[in-house]
């Protein structure tokens, strides 16, 4: 008797666990969904369900500042620095994960302490550098300044995959005359597929939701991206803050990261906890 | 077809030398088995030769030509992975034909040549099945029919059965010799199993620390043992070697004076060994028995009696503590801790001298035969 309300006890804990983290984790996103579709003072009044919801917000972050083109940038953005990224990683994961060379090991710490600069430790230089390339205010120079971030974990994880390919199937596509290239594209890419499809993911989204350098390295309205773009959207003067609007746009960024995360969650959860190729 | 040439090769990884001038012709259209302890250099002697090393010193030719500058698909081989290396995300009929896709062949050459090759392994019905659907057999099929469908010179196999189980092992063992006889193909093949070199080879090279310790047919291994390496390596259970001492010489034959006392006349030529000193006296379990018949009886007790129904192998301790396996009659009424005379035929004995080289009567000292005919 004592040991069955023991388990029940644990198992409310548990659930009751659970549904805290939930709560925790999607409340914020349920308190902006519920905003965006109030106007005016029914922001104020408390209704978990808006009664009549309004989509006003909707509208109007569109029509009051160029926020079609800010979600466009960010789509280029984003999808530009996953693209790169993937590439310069795989080549460069091929040849920190298959090719012995001096200084391997410290060359792959190096593309680590990277990552570990904070962002405003290198803003100031970064700016420098981007002003002499001619990129300020210019989507290219994001592309530029958010590989710092995502190289280093992309390189990472497709080198510490490529290691576990076996190095007989790269012997068997040399016997069968495969070039390096062709081993890459042919035989490596395809086993590569999940590891990328999640770095590729992690890498979408670390982009989508940068904002420190994309605030500094743009100055126009129509160069920048979605974060600051939400950041920025003002009132009618400066006492007034237009929750509504905020909210609307903070929803709509919200939406294709969701939708990615659904459509290849299969392919994440194995690109993170099988690395191993079992022929 | 063709032969394999290696001439002086050489071979050093970071500073430590594996393979240390080996010089060796493999046959034309013969199974030639390379065998030694693990880590005696056969795998990289079989990698040297696809191309998947590139030689410190020396050179190998495949049909007379060198090839040192080419790389493995240019050379005409084909090799067959110990893991099998099957690509995991093609279908058995991609795996096959991706050689051939790559060379750039027609489609319908493909087709024919991997459905001849999948027909001849028979693992047509696998055609569309990807890898991981395999087992372990099929797998090492596909494996093959990869190699065959290159149509190569020579055939390469690195230790290709080890990954199964012991009956699928002997059943591969004697589809590949059926194999080699259908195709005629050069194969060289890596065991550091002496019963796969034994069943499958035409021709064995023993090798042992990056060298080569003998090379010829599988019996001459077996009866002419160059040295106490060969000697101890080919043939199950190993060889006894019993410490001794050179009495006298007289003709073809020598006298040894065994350490734990009594007399033995041996066919034997010590050349430079002078009577007094050390030699090996080696003698296999097979031609001692625990009858006492022969030309010397030593006495031992049974330590263990290993009964494997055919054949039983008697454990033996001498008088003077040296241990011996005696092979028996499988109904023998011999058990551990019996007294039993263990008898020596002294024409069945081999003699080694203090430098593990074999003191081989002049007539049959003229070096290997040639490959036997199968």
């Amino acid at each position: 008797m004592g040991r069955n309300i023991r388990r029940v006890a644990a198992r409310t804990g548990f659930y009751l666990l659970v549904g805290v983290i939930v709560f925790y984790t999607v409340f914020p996103f349920y308190w902006a969904v519920v905003s965006s579709l109030k106007t005016g003072s029914a922001l104020f009044n408390v209704n978990l369900i808006p009664a009549r919801p309004a989509w006003g917000n909707y509208v109007a972050v569109f029509t009051q500042q160029p926020f079609g083109r800010n979600i466009l940038n960010s789509v280029i953005v984003a999808s530009a620095t996953v693209a790169v990224s993937l590439v310069l990683a795989v080549t460069a994961s091929y040849a920190l994960g298959r090719i012995r060379f001096r200084g391997r090991s410290t060359l792959l710490m190096v593309i680590l302490a990277v990552s570990m600069f904070p962002q405003v430790a290198v803003l100031s230089g970064m700016f420098e550098l981007i002003r002499t390339l001619g990129l300020y205010n210019n989507l290219a120079g994001l592309i530029v300044s958010y590989l710092i971030m995502t190289l280093p974990f992309t390189v990472w994880v497709l080198t510490t995959f490529m290691r576990e390919l076996p190095r007989e199937l790269e012997e068997a596509a040399m016997v069968d005359g495969a070039s390096p290239w062709q081993i890459m594209t042919r035989v490596f890419l395809p086993l590569l597929g999940p590891a990328m499809v999640t770095t590729g993911l992690l890498a979408f989204i670390a982009a989508w939701n940068e904002f420190l350098f994309a605030l500094t390295f743009t100055l126009t309205n129509d160069m920048r991206t979605v974060p600051v773009a939400i950041a920025l959207i003002s009132g009618a003067s400066s006492f007034e803050s237009p929750w509504g609007r905020i909210m609307a746009a903070s929803v709509i960024v919200t939406v294709p990261l969701i939708l990615l995360v659904l459509v290849f969650q299969r392919r994440i959860v194995s690109g993170l906890t099988t690395g191993a190729v079992k022929g | 077809m063709a032969g394999v040439t290696l001439r002086g090769l050489r071979k050093s990884f970071a500073g430590t030398e594996v393979i240390r001038g080996i010089d060796l012709d493999i046959p034309d259209s013969r199974f030639t088995v390379f065998v030694g302890p693990s880590g005696c250099g056969k795998s990289t002697l079989l990698r040297l030769i696809a191309g998947l090393e590139d030689p410190s010193a020396g050179s190998v030719l495949i049909d007379g030509d060198a090839v040192d500058h080419l790389p493995p698909a240019k050379r005409g081989i084909a090799m067959v992975f110990q893991s099998y290396a099957l690509y995991p995300h093609m279908t058995v009929y991609d795996n096959m034909a991706f050689g051939l896709k790559l060379a750039r062949h027609g489609r319908q050459a493909i087709r024919e040549r991997v459905h001849r090759a999948a027909s001849i392994l028979q693992v047509e019905p696998l055609l569309s099945r990807k890898p991981r659907e395999l087992s372990g057999g099929q797998r090492q099929r596909v494996a093959i029919g990869r190699a065959i469908v290159r149509d190569p010179r020579v055939f390469l196999f690195d230790e290709p059965l080890s990954n199964l189980d012991a009956a699928l092992r002997v059943q591969m063992r004697l589809e590949l010799t059926r194999l080699q006889a259908e195709l005629e193909g050069t194969m060289v093949y890596v065991t550091h199993d002496q019963v796969e070199a034994m069943t499958l080879g035409h021709r064995i090279v023993v090798l042992n620390n990056g060298a080569v310790e003998q090379a010829g047919s599988p019996l001459e291994l077996y009866h002419r043992p160059r040295n106490l390496f060969v000697a101890g390596f080919i043939g199950s259970p190993r060889m006894n070697f019993l410490a001794a001492s050179l009495a006298g010489v007289g003709g073809d034959t020598a006298t040894v004076a065994l350490a734990g006392g009594g007399r033995l006349a041996v066919p034997a030529a010590p050349g430079k060994v002078r009577p007094g000193q050390r030699v090996t006296l080696g003698v296999r379990p097979e031609h001692l028995n625990a009858a006492g018949e022969g030309d010397l009886r030593l006495d031992g007790i049974v330590l263990v009696a290993e009964r494997l129904g055919s054949e039983t192998y008697l454990y033996v301790r001498l008088a003077d503590g040296q241990e011996v396996t005696v092979k028996a009659a499988g109904d023998t009424s011999i058990q551990s801790g019996d007294q039993v005379p263990v008898g020596i035929r002294g024409g069945a004995c081999h003699l080694f001298g203090d430098d593990g080289a074999a003191l081989v009567p002049t007539d049959v000292q003229s070096g290997e035969a040639g490959p036997p005919a199968s």
